[in-house]
């Protein structure tokens, strides 16, 4: 533990400290441009310079490491005269546009002229001009505002593991450009924007949109995956004009998804601003609330209650599934289910369906065992941590059951069939020997292998390998079941499954097929095939106009992510609150609000009034939903059932990283990603 | 002056074989075994007596640098060669890459055994064809005759000599800048720390050491510690390739005592400034990044690292560049700038941003088309740079233009008001 003193005031650091990591423990402010703590340390702008004594020259306080007696000085002529120096020095070639820079307001360079430039300019050449780059559809660049503080080329090395961007020529030469000008194809580009501390890289769909002081800032939870991103939310007036990550060191630490970011002008488009009510022509028609309930209330006249069934989406809160469960069950219908994508997996036992070593868990493994998932889509965040900590030197090996992805790291393949999963849980596989050497061996279970009929067989087997391995142990529970959407852990824990005698998913369809369901109420269900719903009444309440509301016969609008006080369970179990940032469209209402009067009207009135009198009641149905922002360790149990793995190869959940969910399929800016990184990998429909 | 026994590179001018008969005839590969059999410490303890220090430019003791090496590795060590030779005026390591080339591949050995070293690697820049070509040659004929690889010398001790041609960037002869070059990345200089010593190349420890530095160590060996420390002067000791160029009759490298005056180095080996001493103007004594000196100074300085530093000036690396009556001093120290602008490498704010401004306000000089509180803004903008960089080539950007303003400050200012004056009847012509 090295002590030193800093501006006389004497600090003991933890060793490997940085002279600036240990001012700013001690508050005292030192200015950088290239230092970021989450990247490594090049020490070029030369703005942290303090001054240390016996030391001939100022020092680079980002890349000094802390030592035993050292005494700096930060607050010195010499330091001030360095800084005012390399302030001129970043100002000569920078251009004075920052009344038509979108960085106005949030620059680093602007605010640290103003602290620490001098008041005027001596630089009386001709200033630098530098060719603007192509990022892709969602960075804007504008190069001549570069500072080459390469935290950019930092960042996508690192953190994005994809080498897309670099330093060419050099001098006052020196360019930031991506290779080949084809974009920055990663899952995290949008980063980008963040960590530049000027104007050079911006976001391109928010380009001259707003000054950050008009924007109403929330701070809310992401919805677009099921890692449950912290963000915040800005909006102007009734509109979301941008997302940003909000640190969570636990989560997403400061990063969040090109989906999370950039899908939010998809909140503005194929909105469900007012109920409709199919006519006797078979169309949608607009209709008031009162009229949507009295269809509603009309058709459900004379159904038994088992005749009635309830599927909810991928995006759902949890007020609203706890909601639609007590109408349900009020109605006197036990057929629920939330797994609208068919997967099958045992739900006893909430060890058995969570991500249970938490996100940031992934960085005491030592081995990973990816099954059927490809973390880089699925959870870009969960990926990024798997490569931070391969990068660490800490993860030895990660080895793939499952389609061959490129994952950023290098992955060991083991084949990409049931066969290899069996194998891998009968012990007789060879990796099951490396995953026994490991001290914390990880394994993650993708929710796409759960979806193939025979989730039940791979539950068991990953739990067996999971258990023959020594990953489920006291101080450390190493099975984990990656998610794919943000609704899903909430309403598992919810219970939204189906009661005593109740149907499943693929019983509900049966059923509506069969005409032994009547009626189906889709919260938010999108990803099911009308087709199957047969000739059963559906109710759809949602906020987008997407498949769900293509089948419904009365649609009901409901509120988005942004628009609501909600909860939210991320695959880790983590219970969050999103928060209301803007109004829902026209004549929507918040989700639970909706089923709450439409349970008055139904003669089933929820006993609930209030958000809070709401919550109180999923406290009481579940504890779990009191606990907010904490992992609570799921208890170790039996679950699973033991059978056979069918050979079956396993399959990507997601064909399109960029159109996931109602929003993400609405948005314009998500649209152009799949034309620009996926297009040439999707197999082209002109050619049918 | 050097008498001829005490000269180390005797076949500096080529008339002898270059390589193993010629080299062997010179005393080279002679008792190299029984040098190895000294060991690491004394080695060291011996290049620390003589004291040689580093002619690269900065001048820092061999041995102690040798002895920041750690004792122990698990893992390689490497000793890397620099000679990439790109300070302008400089042509020393080039004469004893091309005469002498065994003298380095002896030295390497020797070196790299005082510090433990697994492999050296000798960097040399891409221009250097036919230089790479002889150390290559050279290397080879070691390897075959056993001096170095597998048992080298039958010392029981195993050296292997790598050559690496670079691109020829300037800042690639920085040796952190170096070590990147050879991992195949951009020459772009590290922080410091951590040191070579510690994490070089392949984070491995590593010294990094000038081609002169490690040619001269097999003869400081061989002849003794002290006879090296009894040429030149106390701390300045021994001798030293000296590059003279410009304004000379006969341009010249010539191996020299350190601590000769500047004046009967020119007149002795080089007849003397063109047109005489008096017509001589300026003389950068180091290489294009130390600071001129005026004929006045000229007069009296010795050539040796601390003689030079007295006058505000450096030793460098020894490439005597002079300059007479003949010469537009401004011009020519913005013809440097220029370079150093070029150069640049452009990873830290003040020499990436620094550099190009210097050179701007430099050329306006030259015309004199500035104002002149310029050179008071110029000079602190070369205040701004220096010791603010992560390498010395921010330093040694700024020093040319320091030097000049110090020596040559009225002739600036003269053409500052000349253009003024010019102007101002330019306009009234136009009126006309």
């Amino acid at each position: 533990m090295p002590k030193l003193t800093i501006d006389g005031i004497e600090v003991e650091v933890a060793p490997g400290t940085s002279v600036l990591q240990a001012c700013e423990q001690l508050g005292i402010e030192v200015p950088r441009f290239c230092y970021h703590e989450r990247l490594s340390v090049p020490a070029n702008c030369r703005m942290c310079l303090v001054e240390v004594e016996r030391s001939p020259k100022p020092v680079a306080s980002c890349a000094m490491p802390a030592g035993e007696g050292m005494v700096v000085k930060t607050n010195t002529d010499t330091v001030h005269k360095a800084r005012k120096g390399v302030m001129e020095f970043l100002l000569i070639n920078h251009p004075l546009d920052c009344p038509i820079c979108d960085q106005g307001g949030e620059c680093d360079l602007q605010d640290q002229a103003v602290s620490y430039g001098y008041d005027r300019g001596r630089y009386e050449e001709n200033k630098r001009a530098v060719t603007d780059k192509y990022m892709g559809p969602l960075i804007r660049t504008y190069m001549t505002r570069c500072i080459q503080c390469t935290r950019c080329i930092r960042f996508v090395d690192e953190i994005a593991g994809v080498p897309a961007l670099g330093g060419l020529a050099r001098g006052e030469h020196l360019e930031i450009t991506p290779a080949l000008e084809a974009g920055v194809n990663s899952e995290l580009s949008g980063n980008l924007v963040d960590v530049c501390p000027v104007g050079a890289l911006t976001s391109k769909p928010y380009a001259y949109n707003a000054r950050p002081w008009e924007l109403r800032k929330t701070e809310s939870i992401d919805v677009m995956d099921a890692v449950g991103s912290n963000i915040r939310v800005d909006a102007r007036g009734g509109e979301v004009l941008r997302v940003l990550p909000r640190l969570h060191e636990d989560v997403n630490e400061e990063w969040i998804s090109d989906k999370t970011r950039y899908a939010i002008d998809g909140l503005k488009r194929q909105r469900l601003d007012r109920p409709y009510v199919r006519g006797a022509d078979g169309k949608l028609k607009p209709a008031t609330w009162a009229e949507a309930f009295a269809a509603i209330k009309t058709r459900l006249a004379n159904v038994p209650g088992n005749k009635i069934a309830g599927i909810t989406g991928d995006l759902v809160d949890v007020e609203s599934v706890v909601a639609l469960k007590d109408l349900l069950t009020g109605l006197g219908s036990a057929n629920m289910d939330c797994r609208q994508d068919g997967a099958q997996f045992d739900t006893s036992n909430r060890a058995g369906y969570i991500f249970n070593s938490g996100i940031a868990g992934i960085e005491n493994a030592d081995v990973v065992l990816l099954i059927g998932t490809n973390p880089r889509w699925e959870a870009p965040l969960v990926n990024a941590r798997i490569r931070k900590t391969y990068l660490t030197g800490k993860l030895k090996k990660v080895a793939v059951v499952g389609q061959n992805f490129d994952l950023t790291y290098p992955t060991q393949f083991l084949g990409n069939s049931g066969s290899v999963l069996s194998a891998l849980a009968d012990g007789s596989h060879p990796f099951v020997e490396t995953l026994k050497a490991a001290k914390n061996p990880l394994i993650i279970l993708g929710a796409g292998a759960l979806r193939r009929g025979d989730g039940l067989a791979v539950q068991a087997a990953a739990r067996a390998i999971a258990e023959t391995v020594g990953a489920v142990r006291e101080d450390w529970n190493g099975f984990n079941v990656l998610h794919l959407a943000a609704g899903r852990v909430g309403a598992l824990d919810a219970g939204f499954l189906p009661g005593p005698g109740g149907r499943d998913l693929a019983g509900i369809l049966a059923g509506a097929q069969s005409g032994e369901i009547e009626a189906v109420y889709l919260l938010g269900a999108d990803e099911i095939d009308g087709a199957k719903l047969g000739k059963a009444f559906v109710i759809y309440q949602g906020h987008h106009g997407d498949r769900g509301a293509h089948r419904a016969d009365v649609i009901l609008p409901g509120a988005a992510y942004t628009e609501k006080n909600a909860t939210y369970v991320n695959t880790e179990g983590r219970v969050q609150h999103a928060r209301f940032a803007t109004f829902p469209l026209g004549e929507a209402r918040e989700d639970w609000k909706i089923l709450r009067a439409l349970s008055g009207e139904l003669g089933q009135a929820l006993g609930y009034d209030t958000l809070g009198q709401l919550r109180q009641r999923m406290a009481q149905a579940n504890p779990v939903f009191a606990t907010l922002d904490r992992l609570v360790p799921a208890v170790w149990g039996p679950f699973g059932q033991a059978g056979t793995v069918a050979d079956a190869h396993f399959a990507s959940p997601i064909e399109n990283f960029y159109m996931t969910d109602p929003i993400s399929r609405a948005s314009q800016t998500m649209a152009q990603c799949t034309e620009a990184f996926l297009k040439p990998a999707l197999p082209a429909a002109a050619a049918e | 002056m050097l008498r001829d026994e005490d000269r180390i590179f005797t076949n500096l001018y080529g008339f002898e074989s270059p390589f193993l008969d010629g080299a062997k005839t010179r005393g080279d590969w002679s008792g190299t075994k029984e040098i190895l059999d000294l060991g690491r410490d004394k080695i060291i303890e011996l290049v620390k007596e003589s004291g040689l220090r580093g002619r690269g430019g900065a001048g820092f003791s061999t041995g102690m640098k040798w002895s920041f090496m750690p004792k122990t590795s698990n893992g390689p060590v490497y000793l890397v060669v620099n000679a990439d030779e790109g300070e302008p005026g400089t042509c020393k390591d080039r004469e004893i890459m091309r005469h002498d080339p065994h003298k380095l591949i002896e030295g390497c050995l020797i070196a790299g055994f005082a510090i433990g070293a697994t492999a050296t690697y000798i960097y040399i820049r891409g221009e250097f064809y036919y230089e790479a070509a002889n150390v290559q040659r050279a290397i080879d004929e070691a390897y075959a005759s056993g001096l170095i690889g597998k048992n080298a010398c039958g010392s029981g001790y195993d050296h292997d000599v790598y050559l690496h041609l670079g691109a020829g960037a300037y800042i690639c002869g920085e040796e952190t800048a170096l070590i990147e070059s050879i991992e195949g990345k951009k020459g772009q200089p590290r922080n410091k720390p951590p040191f070579p010593a510690m994490a070089g190349l392949y984070s491995r420890p590593t010294t990094v050491n000038n081609v002169e530095s490690i040619a001269v160590v097999p003869t400081i060996l061989r002849r003794g510690a002290s006879w090296f420390a009894g040429l030149g002067r106390p701390k300045n000791s021994g001798t030293k390739l000296f590059c003279i160029s410009g304004h000379v009759n006969q341009p010249a490298t010539v191996e020299e005592e350190m601590g000769i005056p500047l004046k009967e180095l020119i007149e002795k080996h080089c007849g003397g400034v063109r047109g005489g001493w008096d017509n001589l103007l300026a003389i950068i004594p180091g290489g294009s990044s130390v600071p001129l000196l005026p004929k006045e100074i000229c007069d009296t300085v010795l050539m040796d690292f601390d003689s030079l530093r007295e006058v505000r000036s450096g030793l460098g690396t020894a490439a005597v560049i002079v300059m007479d009556k003949s010469t537009d001093i401004v011009r020519a120290i913005a013809r440097l700038s220029k370079f150093y602008m070029h150069e640049s490498c452009g990873q830290c704010t003040p020499c990436r941003e620094g550099t190009g401004w210097m050179w701007r306000v430099m050329e306006r000089l030259v015309k004199g088309n500035a104002r002149v509180e310029e050179i008071d803004m110029l000079l602190d903008v070369t205040k701004q740079v220096e010791g603010h960089t992560i390498c010395a080539l921010g330093d040694a950007a700024a020093w040319p233009i320091q030097g000049l303003m110090r020596h040559f400050r009225p002739e600036v200012e003269r053409r500052i008001l000349e253009y003024r004056t010019h102007a101002e009847r330019g306009v009234r012509v136009a009126a006309e």
